[in-house]
């Protein structure tokens, strides 16, 4: 395996952070290197910790590690957050100008860069960030005009002579460091692939987009607001519109009464917003409105932890709400599934008259990643629109008096559905118990029938539709790894490793289909040991595993806040191995 | 839309359950005269109704229509209008409804201004839960959950509407037919969010509010020399306290309805059958 870089630059919120990050990651990205982002920030505008991490390879790399190589430290707490993850080759990158005295540990190469003056030498001070990333070349020995198409594209905006300014004070900093410090013992592989990246609410809304979606109305709550803010101003090249409405009760009603008028319609929020728009959630589902509805989970309960990984409402989405709500929960499990689960839950949506819940995670939301752009590949995007009826159609779902019924009450539970505007098609849709015709009803046998429509779609869809998990490893392992969610590149990753390394192999399902779910009991039953890896204290999704086939199953779980890395799921997944090996012994 | 459509074809075989004498028969018998008298017809037009007397309209008006949850009438409504410009939205509540559990987004579809109209069912009680005080009830109305009154100001419906910045307020009264049914009309006609507010007498639980007070004790401006278009008459008429008025309160001839303001006029339920055209320019934005 290809030698990966762990970089990372830290220090306060409004330091500028983020944007330093993205551009060193879209000059790797540039140069056709493998890319994988993360961060770690706070639920606050301006001061306290804030870093933002990339893990960069010629290889594809898709989980964080425990170990930090480079490090550009704006405050001494940046290195203290750190301390653990530097190890014997790292290298810091300090302004020993500034008020702090760093304290780095003897063993590890400090490396002391004047950046502020010499980004006042280029032309501003504001600029010493783009100075460290120009000393980080130096280090890593990756040519520091790679840095260009990324500060054009950061920069380009505010004039020739700002870009060419953060170009100077790139080699600035680069040229200090090939001065001032003898060789390190890094060198980047570049090479000539040309790769996207992006992170998960991006790919999401890509994916609405491409999915015909045309309506979105959504209230800015982190970590979804990514994906109204993908939206806004793309999906009007398409003849649609974002609204951002007044809270999630109205952003999901909205999103309703465009799916009524025949539009392809989402929402997204996290957590908290889900309560609020449960209650609407029954009302789409009784009135069978297509509908997606994303839920971008965060650390919970109440406001809990905003910027915290969490994967703690798959409870909620699987049983919230009054009454008995028939439903579609899709989970993507990486970021490009976030494109490809996003198109495919407009389908559900329409094809079967119901409501889908697509569930992403703060982990694949702020995280970036690269890609090859034929991931992306939009001619073979389909979309199925499900029983629309036109003029020409509708007779057959017209009762004895001509009257339109789109609650019909057909064999495989997938009634007609009328777009306001078609001729004859006028009706009633109603959060109450109907009948045929839509018309509030309280006849029992009218009720039995109602609820057993609505129930058949989701049988119709288990028996049309591939539920199948994403296969890993190998099939006749010893253990059995299950999971959902963001978790699948850092088991993917880690079992890279128990195999490279310990010789261990396990077999590993990635469930993206948290409901219908696929049936994982020829699996489980095959293995000596089953573990449920997720990111709850309780492991929700191992409670429906072990409901489904009624069999204990381990848990792996964890509930600080934080996504798991590829090397503690190594070793967990070597500690349930090792009980398999006594089963088997 | 065919010019030979009457009221009646509006009209649902479903017979309402509202009290006999109930002021919503006549409310919503003008919502249909208004609709078909302005050219629609049952295949273009949506009606959107939310919880309580009220919220039955949907089911004895034949049209597209959504029965919603309690107070939320209002978002689904601009919903519907914003996918498709082409449907005329009519939006039905009551005082409960949308002055209490949707002020909220009473006073934002205000500010958003799309163009639909909204007719409130005002009987200053809560009817189908038999009887408890409203938003709009008076201070002193005796009810099961305010025994010697709410103790608190009604609220007024119309200086809401007015501070957040509507472009049509009007007032109207149920059981005055041919009035009713022409402020309705000049609502739906309204370039932007018309706002009637109705006058509709609950025979059942409201014995102060009754037929008798607002017959007696209305002001009919046709009957004045009221502009509408005066925004500063139109607020003497909303923050007077002494006299309750009838007709159109003001309107803004400037209104740029939302869709127009932004620019959409396409009916967002038309889109290709794969992805459209020019979509892998979203993926290189990302090089």
């Amino acid at each position: 395996m290809a030698e990966d870089l762990n970089w990372a630059i830290g220090g306060e919120a409004g330091d500028g952070i983020d944007s330093t990050g993205k551009i060193f990651a879209q000059a790797q990205s540039r140069a056709g290197r493998h890319v994988f982002t993360s961060k770690d920030f706070a639920s606050r505008i301006r001061g306290g910790y804030t870093a933002y991490k990339i893990r960069s390879s010629t290889e594809r790399v898709q989980s964080v590690v425990d170990r930090l190589d480079v490090l550009v430290a704006l405050t001494q707490r940046t290195i203290d957050e750190n301390l653990d993850e530097l190890h014997d080759r790292s290298v810091v990158v300090y302004d020993g100008e500034r008020s702090w005295e760093a304290e780095i540990p003897g063993e590890i190469d400090a490396v002391d860069v004047p950046l502020k003056s010499l980004a006042e030498e280029a032309g501003g001070a504001i600029m010493r960030n783009v100075v460290a990333l120009g000393a980080v070349c130096a280090i890593v020995d990756f040519p520091v005009e790679k840095l260009d198409e990324a500060l054009e594209k950061r920069f380009g905006g505010k004039g020739e002579k700002i870009v060419e300014n953060n170009k100077q004070a790139a080699r600035l900093g680069a040229e200090y460091v090939e001065e001032n410090y003898d060789g390190f013992d890094y060198s980047l592989e570049t090479t000539d692939n040309d790769y996207v990246l992006l992170n998960g609410d991006e790919a999401i809304g890509m994916g609405a987009i491409a999915a015909g979606c045309r309506f979105y109305a959504g209230y800015p709550i982190t970590p979804a607001t990514d994906v109204m803010e993908y939206l806004t101003g793309r999906i009007d090249r398409f003849g649609g519109h974002v609204v951002q409405a007044e809270d999630e009760l109205s952003a999901i009603n909205m999103a309703l009464g465009a799916a009524r008028a025949g539009a392809r319609s989402m929402t997204a929020t996290s957590g908290p917003g889900i309560d609020l728009m449960t209650e609407t959630f029954g009302l789409v589902a009784t009135s069978e409105t297509p509908l997606v509805i994303c839920d971008v989970m965060r650390a919970g309960p109440s406001t809990g932890m905003p910027t915290k990984q969490e994967q703690g409402d798959l409870n909620m989405l699987l049983y919230g709400g009054h009454g008995e709500i028939p439903r579609f929960v899709v989970a993507p499990t990486t970021i490009a599934e976030c494109f490809h689960k996003t198109v495919e839950a407009f389908n559900l949506a329409e094809k079967y008259q119901t409501p889908v819940y697509l569930v992403s995670d703060l982990a694949l939301a702020v995280t970036e990643q690269t890609f090859a752009p034929e991931e992306f590949d939009m001619d073979a995007v389909e979309i199925d629109r499900g029983n629309v009826v036109d003029e020409d159609s509708i007779d057959e779902y017209l009762d004895e008096q001509g009257r339109f019924q789109p609650h019909y009450d057909a064999a495989d539970g997938v009634s007609p559905r009328a777009f306001p505007g078609t001729t004859a098609g006028a009706h009633m849709s109603t959060g109450l118990e109907h009948d045929e015709l839509g018309r509030r009803t309280e006849d029992t046998e009218e009720r039995i029938d109602q609820v057993e429509k609505r129930q058949r779609k989701v049988e119709t869809a288990q028996n049309e539709e591939d539920w199948s998990p994403r296969e890993f490893g190998d099939p006749d392992a010893d253990t059995l790894v299950l999971s959902w969610g963001s978790n699948e590149g850092a088991i993917v990753e880690a079992m890279d490793h128990l195999e490279t390394e310990e010789n261990l192999s396990v077999r590993f399902l990635s469930v993206p289909y948290m409901f219908p779910r696929p049936d994982l009991s020829d699996a489980i039953e095959a293995a000596e040991e089953t573990v449920v890896v997720e990111c709850n204290a309780n492991g929700q999704f191992a409670d429906v595993v072990e409901h489904d086939v009624l069999t204990r199953v381990e848990r792996v779980t964890k509930f600080d806040g934080v996504r798991f890395d590829a090397d503690e799921l190594a070793d967990a997944i070597r500690d349930v191995a090792a009980d398999a090996d006594e089963v088997t012994a | 839309m065919s010019s030979d459509v009457r009221f009646t074809d509006f009209k649902s075989d479903k017979q309402p359950t509202w009290c006999p004498g109930c002021g919503d028969f006549g409310t919503m018998n003008g919502m249909m005269k208004a609709l078909a008298n302005t050219g629609n017809d049952p295949d273009n037009t949506f009606v959107v109704a939310g919880i309580g007397c009220s919220g039955k309209i949907g089911t004895y008006m034949h049209s597209y229509a959504l029965h919603g949850v309690h107070g939320r009438a209002l978002p689904v409504g601009s919903g519907v209008k914003i996918a498709n410009p082409d449907l005329e939205v009519m939006v039905a509540g009551g005082d409960g409804d949308g002055y209490s559990i949707g002020a909220g987004h009473f006073v934002h579809a205000v500010r958003r201004n799309v163009d639909m109209t909204y007719v409130v069912m005002d009987n200053r009680i809560y009817g189908l839960t038999k009887g408890q005080a409203s938003p709009t009830s008076r201070e002193d109305f005796e009810t099961s959950t305010s025994p010697e009154g709410p103790k608190q100001p009604p609220v007024n419906p119309l200086a809401l509407a007015h501070a957040a910045g509507a472009t049509f307020i009007a007032q109207s009264f149920s059981s005055d037919a041919q009035r009713h049914t022409e402020i309705v009309q000049q609502a739906i006609e309204h370039d932007g969010f018309g706002f009637v507010n109705v006058f509709s007498p609950c025979v059942t639980f409201n014995d102060v509010d009754t037929y008798d007070y607002f017959r007696d004790s209305l002001v009919d401006l046709a009957e004045t020399d009221h502009d509408p278009t005066d925004e500063q008459e139109a607020k003497e008429v909303i923050m007077d306290g002494e006299t309750e008025h009838m007709g159109v309160i003001y309107q803004d001839e400037e209104s740029v309805p939302f869709s127009e303001l932004h620019g959409l006029d396409s009916n967002m339920a038309e889109i290709p059958d794969g992805a459209p055209e020019d979509a892998m320019d979203l993926v290189r934005e990302f090089y």
